[in-house]
């Protein structure tokens, strides 16, 4: 027994030896980052490895915007999924490695605020009233409902919320409280949408947030609630009509994929970014996100073409983007 | 006068009392027993039950996919037994050389003291600094990368500690008999381990392996750390397999190569916003359930067919 596995061992240090003679031939393409985007890039990687035939391999890993970044701008990998834009911070990291990228919004996104079925009292919520609930003031003393509007019920009030370290909870906190990251403590965390969509769909005196896609695939269990837009004081419901029509906001956002500009010299991450472009708008309906018009994908292309690196938010996470702002701000780079 | 022996009646009475708390003691056992064989029995029942629908060729043969209906664990379950085999391939070795070093060769001083209280905390250490360490050593360090080799190492060095205590615990229940009887007729130190030690000892080896196999096959944060990936819809390189024109892999190629594993493949459809993946997390966490299960299975057998052969 103990000859056997002295062999193996011998074996695998010759194998390990043996490894740094031989680089990966392989056509591979790698991205990572954002979860929230991941279901976008998973679709396009699906279809493009069938068209491909599978003689290019994509491969896509769900560290998260700030964990995708950190590989990004270490070199490691062709393309970063983002949920927000890049950070001044990373903006650093990237040019202090020789990384450059083009920046390319993908979609849209909508944070909907969903309360139990059950609960009729709810017909709207302002920025205000969604402050007043997650504010870090509030933890410990605002726990009723009639504490946050004296309409309201006497009724416990049950949050459900994200985990800190997601791009959802960065942008919500930012939009509500007005500083990103800033939130009340004593709430219902969880890393996991599922989760929360389950606990608000059991409690009837629950509130939460997460992507609207989560509720899109759970409207049976779940009610939205309209949020009022303080730029026209009318409550919206989210749905792809009011996030193309900016009518929901300010909790509607643009995602992103970062593409390195030396991996578009790699004829198989070219050929990929170009099959995502003209694909994502189908794939993304597919997958409950809104997608952008069509000159915003054709954009991206021309970017790529014209070789347009860097970002056009300056380091910035800013609220309250529309697709009509975006486009604008990418047409002008 | 009272008389030198207690009647016997009190004798019986006592006889009596000791014998109901031996059955209560039992009965207690029994009931503790069962609880947790329900717990088990229900985990695995309730999975096998509500991911039925997706048991089927081709959950096994499929790779992940956006849509449930379509969505196979192929690349999950390759990348966990190439993982595990790894994983076993590094950790026996190491972990066999230093329980048997400890037992049988090291000198008792206060060195050795401190490296077996350091190899009992080893087994605390929560699996995501390995994950951490790992990341700055293989990953960056050596070079190894994002690779099959990195995982199966970063799981090793994590079942370490289990692997070397029951190593030192199965060569210290050996008699001391059988050294002195090697040692009488000529044999080294070397030579007693060799031929009577390491054999003898490995049925317990054998066990502290899949224990820490067992724990080392649900892991997902350190293999996370390490960059396993989610979404992977090719297997690692046969050896000698055609990879495009005129060239072959080589034998070790898939060592290298980028890979998932099971439980991050669970992780990731318990998180998907459709329900519908709910199906097929329950279905791959029974099959993750059947792959730990088949692996005590072996061990077990395994255990049985060695110490058949240890005549004492």
């Amino acid at each position: 027994m103990f000859k056997c596995s002295k062999r193996v061992s011998v074996l695998m240090v010759a194998g390990v030896a043996l490894l740094g003679a031989r680089a990966a031939a392989a056509q591979v393409v790698s991205i990572d980052g954002s979860s929230t985007v991941y279901p976008i890039t998973e679709a396009v990687a699906e279809e493009f490895q069938k068209a491909k035939n599978n003689a290019i391999k994509v491969t896509v890993g769900i560290s998260g915007t700030g964990g995708g970044f950190k590989k990004f701008c270490r070199d490691e990998i062709d393309i970063a999924d983002a949920s927000r834009p890049i950070t001044a911070k990373e903006m650093e990291d990237c040019n202090a490695a020789g990384v450059r990228y083009v920046e390319m919004p993908v979609a849209f996104d909508a944070l909907t605020v969903v309360v139990n079925p059950k609960n009729d009292f709810l017909k709207q919520i302002a920025i205000a009233d969604l402050k007043v609930m997650w504010e870090p003031e509030s933890q410990g003393k605002v726990v009723r409902w009639n504490q946050v509007n004296p309409a309201w019920p006497d009724a416990p009030l049950k949050l459900f919320g994200p985990g800190a370290d997601s791009g959802t909870f960065e942008y919500f906190t930012e939009v509500t409280v007005g500083k990103a990251k800033s939130s009340r403590g004593d709430y219902t965390p969880s890393a996991d949408p599922n989760i929360q969509v389950q606990g608000v769909s059991r409690d009837v005196d629950a509130i939460g947030y997460f992507g609207y896609a989560y509720y899109a695939e759970n409207q049976a269990i779940l009610k939205a609630v309209p949020v009022v837009n303080p730029k026209t004081g009318a409550a919206v419901l989210p749905s792809e009509k009011s996030v193309l029509d900016a009518s929901y906001q300010p909790l509607s956002r643009p995602i992103f994929i970062y593409v390195k500009a030396k991996s578009l010299d790699k004829p198989e991450v070219r050929e990929f970014v170009e099959f995502y472009m003209k694909n994502a708008a189908g794939l993304i309906k597919e997958v409950k996100y809104v997608p952008l018009p069509a000159s915003a994908y054709t954009g991206n292309l021309e970017h790529v073409a014209a070789k347009k690196y860097g970002t056009v938010f300056g380091g910035k996470n800013e609220i309250g983007i529309t697709i009509e702002d975006l486009m604008k701000r990418e047409a002008k780079q | 006068m009272p008389s030198p022996l207690p009647d016997a009646g009190r004798v019986r009475a006592l006889i009596a009392r000791g014998k109901l708390k031996d059955t209560l003691f039992q009965a207690v056992g029994i009931v503790f027993l069962a609880v947790g064989l329900l717990v088990i029995f229900l985990l695995v029942g309730d999975m096998a039950i509500r991911g039925a629908a997706r048991l089927n060729p081709d959950f096994f043969t499929h790779f992940a996919s956006r849509r449930a209906a379509q969505a196979g664990i192929l690349s999950a379950w390759v990348g966990t037994l190439l993982v595990m085999l790894v994983t076993a391939l590094a950790a026996v070795p190491l972990g066999v050389a230093a329980g048997v070093y400890l037992e049988e060769y090291a000198r008792r001083n206060w060195m050795t003291e401190i490296i077996e209280i350091n190899i009992s905390n080893l087994a605390a250490v929560p699996s995501i600094i390995y994950g951490l360490l790992s990341l700055g050593v293989f990953v960056y360090a050596l070079g190894l990368g994002q690779s099959i080799l990195t995982a199966g190492l970063t799981l090793a060095l994590l079942i370490l500690p289990i692997v070397i205590v029951s190593t030192r615990e199965a060569v210290r229940a050996i008699p001391e008999s059988i050294r002195e009887a090697s040692m009488a007729v000529g044999a080294t130190r070397w030579q007693t381990c060799r031929h009577h030690i390491i054999p003898y000892a490995m049925p317990g080896v054998l066990t502290g392996v899949i224990i820490g196999l067992a724990r080392a096959i649900g892991e997902t944060a350190p293999i996370i750390t390490v960059g396993a990936l989610t979404f992977i819809a090719f297997l690692p390189p046969m050896p000698f397999a055609e990879i495009g024109a005129g060239d072959r892999a080589g034998l070790f190629d898939w060592l290298m190569s980028p890979f998932t594993v099971m439980p991050i493949q669970v992780f990731n459809w318990t998180s998907r916003p459709d329900p519908a993946f709910e199906v097929n997390a329950a279905a791959a966490g029974f099959v993750l359930m059947v792959m730990v299960l088949s692996m005590n299975g072996v061990a077990i057998w395994l255990r049985y067919k060695m110490r058949k052969n240890i005549k004492w």
